[in-house]
């Protein structure tokens, strides 16, 4: 079948601003938005800039716009969404080309909530013990690829770039409800910070958004409700 | 072009497991940074699905030495065993590391890291299937990725993200520093650096269907091999038994070692004929060549014949939620089945290079049959055969290969980093490089030689001729299909002219690895006159110890290979015939 893609393209070599070209596709219903766009690339314009890797949903780099809604390009057929297909830049970081955009504010956000174990306790010999329990308590949010989802379909991120965003909070929440991990309160100061998780206005983007299935917003509330314990 | 200088005493190019484990270790001991073409958590590693073995007999008794028969065994027998021996016995310790460091394993009811069954991990040197292999859940390569990067953010690593690397600066056969090119605004970095490891991953992008990602080109190799450095047993390519059929996307052998069962169009459980003792759970080569011999005598399902059923439907719901959730996912979101009530349809898939770059157990880069050693290069992970796969990797010793070589090759910069002198690189030390891509970015684009087509044409032969099963007849007409690539490519073209995120720029550079990946591959293939292993010759049947216990090393010469061989270092068991 043919489908007609609007891809929002931008090179800041030639270009003042964003605009969009259309492209007529010979494609088959169950290829990948991603299928698409590498024919694009490989078949009509070389120039077309975006990132991916896995091609299958785990490296977490092909967050873009479809139809108005994130989403990895490699994860959706093209069966399911509605034509035309209009892919454009996750919103809300600076975009370098096409569809391509600066992810530095993002990574330092994660950085800033110490996602790492924080433990001094001399483990010994072997590992340490964890129940399956306790460990299922930070099951979902050890899913995160930090792929920018989330973070870029906060309507509060937004308008205030300042605020650390729905990855950097998941990340925290892995931490945070980890039984092996000693630095939880730490992490919770940074997040009653103001531009912590007290942010978050509740308009479950995040959770929609997630190519994981992580429950985005569950696990903000978890660390907001944790926060208030600390004092 | 802009050209920028930087000074460090050791890079690691690549950021996957190899790469990461390699700068915890050397990081707190130079000047150090990390060069990757990809975030670091965007490597293949994260894709990694099964787990990563250890014999931590958390669930039944095992030791180390068990895991080295079933390695040197798997293998077909080429690897070499002292390096067996350390992968195995390091594992544990290892394992127990990646724990502190806050590795969120699956857990058994005592708290103790939880461990399933992979195809050819035996107890008591083959008696019955083990439970060895360390996961969590189906995302183990994930957690890896993940807790090393967390380790590296902790302790203040330096990262190059979105550079990459495409030149080694060796001068009188001594290590210099690297070139790279700067993805966001297309600037050379000269890195100067005396010590420099190659983690830069596989190369299963010379095959069409493969589980490997669009970035796995086999840069690494490819830059080595353009300096004169061999590449070890490139004819050994792991093909998986259960990729999604036509996509390639990986299903773990953790479907298996759960229970799950190949089956053919009749419904029949086919591996009971090929491995009567441990059927389903079979090393690769022998089911991926099971699965072959099925479709070619028509045993196939589907309306070509051409794929098999991985049947889980008798799990249970619970088990595939538990255990196998995200594979299982892929199913839901690519076929559009649901795998609790129906089975999958699957092929064997490109998915694992046992060959590479030379190194020794200190992945130390050897330059030669003998063993001399490049002094200041090291290479670890897939990118590297130091040999602990040989003929066949066993599933989950790729995530522990890279974290106990990734830990040597860190080990091996530190000590050459303290007890050598800085080495300085010209200014126009870049300038191969900057000819190179003006060069590429002056010639008038055409679509004959543009990268794409070079590449189609390439994975579609290369799937053709050069798969599971070989013969002299379809390798010598990939050598000469190749020669034809090789010369469309000298005139190769891009039509992205600009600087910023040219990413056709990079794939024209990539494809001439995928180009010399796929020359060494063929022209090791077609020498060697035997079967082992992943390497099934239809002419030459059988394994021949007596003319084959050898490794390749595949040299460039001109625009041709050359071979040269390098016997095997064997241990404590002798070649024996194998059986399962
Ligand atoms: C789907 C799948 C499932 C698997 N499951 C398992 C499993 O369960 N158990 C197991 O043991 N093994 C498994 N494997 C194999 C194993 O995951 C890989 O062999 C291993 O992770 C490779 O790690 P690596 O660090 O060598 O390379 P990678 O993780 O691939 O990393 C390569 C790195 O090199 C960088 N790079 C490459 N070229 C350049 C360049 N020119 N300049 C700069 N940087 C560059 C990339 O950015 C990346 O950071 C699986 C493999 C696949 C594909
Ligand atoms: S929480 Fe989900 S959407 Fe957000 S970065 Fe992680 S994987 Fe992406
Ligand atoms: S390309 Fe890896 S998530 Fe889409």
């Amino acid at each position: 079948m043919n489908v007609k893609v609007n891809i929002l393209r931008y090179n800041p070599e030639t270009d003042r601003k964003g605009h969009w070209e259309e492209y007529i596709l010979e494609a088959d219903p169950d290829e990948r938005i991603l299928d698409l766009l590498h024919k694009v690339k490989w078949f009509d314009d070389g120039s077309l800039a975006f990132r991916r890797s896995c091609a299958h949903g785990v490296c977490g780099s092909d967050a873009m716009v479809v139809n108005g809604e994130n989403m990895l390009a490699c994860q959706v057929l093209v069966k399911e969404v509605s034509t035309p297909i209009k892919i454009e830049p996750i919103r809300g970081l600076p975009v370098i080309k096409d569809l391509v955009v600066n992810m530095d504010s993002f990574f330092d956000s994660y950085k800033k909530v110490m996602p790492y174990l924080v433990n001094d306790d001399e483990p010994g010999e072997r590992e340490r013990l964890q129940s399956p329990e306790d460990r299922d308590r930070f099951e979902d949010t050890t899913k995160c690829i930090l792929c920018a989802a989330c973070t870029t379909s906060c309507p509060v991120f937004w308008t205030a770039d300042t605020y650390v965003g729905p990855a950097a909070i998941v990340n925290a929440h892995r931490f945070v409800f980890d039984s092996r991990d000693n630095a939880s309160k730490q992490r919770l100061e940074i997040l009653k910070d103001v531009d912590g998780a007290f942010r978050c206005r509740t308009a479950f983007n995040c959770t929609s958004a997630c190519p994981r299935g992580i429950q985005v917003t569950k696990a903000i509330e978890d660390v907001k409700r944790e926060t208030l314990t600390i004092n | 072009m802009k050209v920028i200088k930087h000074s460090f005493d050791g890079v690691i190019v690549g950021a996957g497991g190899a790469g990461l484990r390699a700068a915890i270790e050397a990081a707190p001991h130079m000047k150090l940074a990390v060069i990757t073409k990809l975030y670091p958590t965007r490597s293949h590693t994260g894709a990694a699905q099964g787990g990563m073995s250890a014999a931590l007999a958390n669930v039944e008794e095992d030791n180390w030495n068990w895991h080295a028969f079933d390695t040197v065994k798997g293998s077909d027998y080429l690897a070499d065993q002292p390096a067996v021996d350390i992968l195995c016995k390091e594992a544990i310790d290892s394992v127990v590391e990646l724990e502190h460091w806050g590795l969120p394993f699956s857990r058994l009811e005592n708290g103790k890291i939880a461990q399933r069954r992979f195809g050819g991990h035996t107890v008591k040197e083959g008696e019955a299937p083990a439970f060895r292999a360390c996961y969590a859940a189906d995302r183990t390569g994930h957690m890896i990725l993940q807790t090393l990067y967390q380790k590296c953010v902790s302790m203040g690593v330096t990262f190059f993200d979105e550079f990459q690397v495409l030149d080694i600066k060796i001068d009188d056969g001594v290590c210099k520093g690297v070139i790279a090119y700067e993805i966001a605004t297309g600037d050379i970095h000269i890195f100067e650096a005396r010590a420099v490891t190659f983690a830069t991953g596989g190369f299963g992008k010379i095959y069409k269907v493969s589980s490997n990602a669009h970035s796995l080109t086999g840069d690494g190799p490819g830059i080595l091999y353009q300096k004169g450095i061999p590449l070890e047993d490139m004819e050994f390519y792991q093909f998986h038994p259960t990729g999604i059929y036509r996509l390639g996307i990986l299903l773990s052998e953790a479907a298996r070692g759960e229970g799950g069962i190949l089956r053919n169009k009749d419904g029949e459980r086919f591996m009971e004929r090929y491995a009567p003792s441990i059927k389903d759970l079979a090393p690769r080569d022998m089911v991926s060549r099971a699965i072959a011999t099925e479709i070619s005598e028509g045993n196939g399902a589907g309306p070509n014949n051409d794929f098999v059923y991985l049947d889980l439907t008798h799990l249970g719901a619970e088990t595939i939620k538990q255990k196998l959730p995200d594979i299982t996912d892929f199913v839901r979101t690519y076929v559009k089945i649901e795998p609790i009530n129906e089975p999958i349809p699957v092929q064997p898939t490109a998915h694992y290079a046992m060959g590479g770059i030379p190194t020794d157990v200190n992945a130390r880069v050897l330059s030669d049959v003998t063993g001399t050693v490049l002094p200041g290069v090291y290479s670890a992970g897939e990118s590297a055969c130091v040999s602990v796969h040989g003929a066949n990797r066993l599933g989950t010793n790729s995530l522990l290969d890279i974290v106990v070589f990734g830990k040597r090759a860190g080990q091996s910069m530190v000590d050459y980093v303290s007890s050598t002198k800085p080495m300085a690189l010209s200014d126009n030390a870049a300038e191969d490089l900057t000819n190179k891509i003006e060069n590429l970015m002056e010639k008038d684009h055409s679509l004959e030689f543009s990268v794409p087509r070079i590449r189609e044409e390439l994975q579609d032969t290369m799937e053709e001729n050069a798969k599971i099963f070989r013969s002299e007849e379809s390798l010598e007409k990939q050598t000469k299909i190749l020669s034809d690539l090789r010369d469309r490519y000298q005139n190769v073209t891009i039509s992205d002219k600009g600087k910023v995120f040219n990413t056709e720029l990079l794939e024209a550079i990539e494809l001439e690895y995928l180009l010399d990946m796929s020359d060494t591959t063929v022209a090791s293939a077609l020498h060697r006159k035997e079967s082992r292993g992943a390497h099934s010759r239809v002419d030459h049947v059988e394994r021949d110890d007596k003319n084959w216990l050898k490794h390749s090393f595949a040299f460039k010469n001109g625009d041709s290979v050359k071979l040269e061989y390098k016997d095997v270092e064997l241990g404590n068991y002798e070649p024996k015939e194998r059986k399962y």
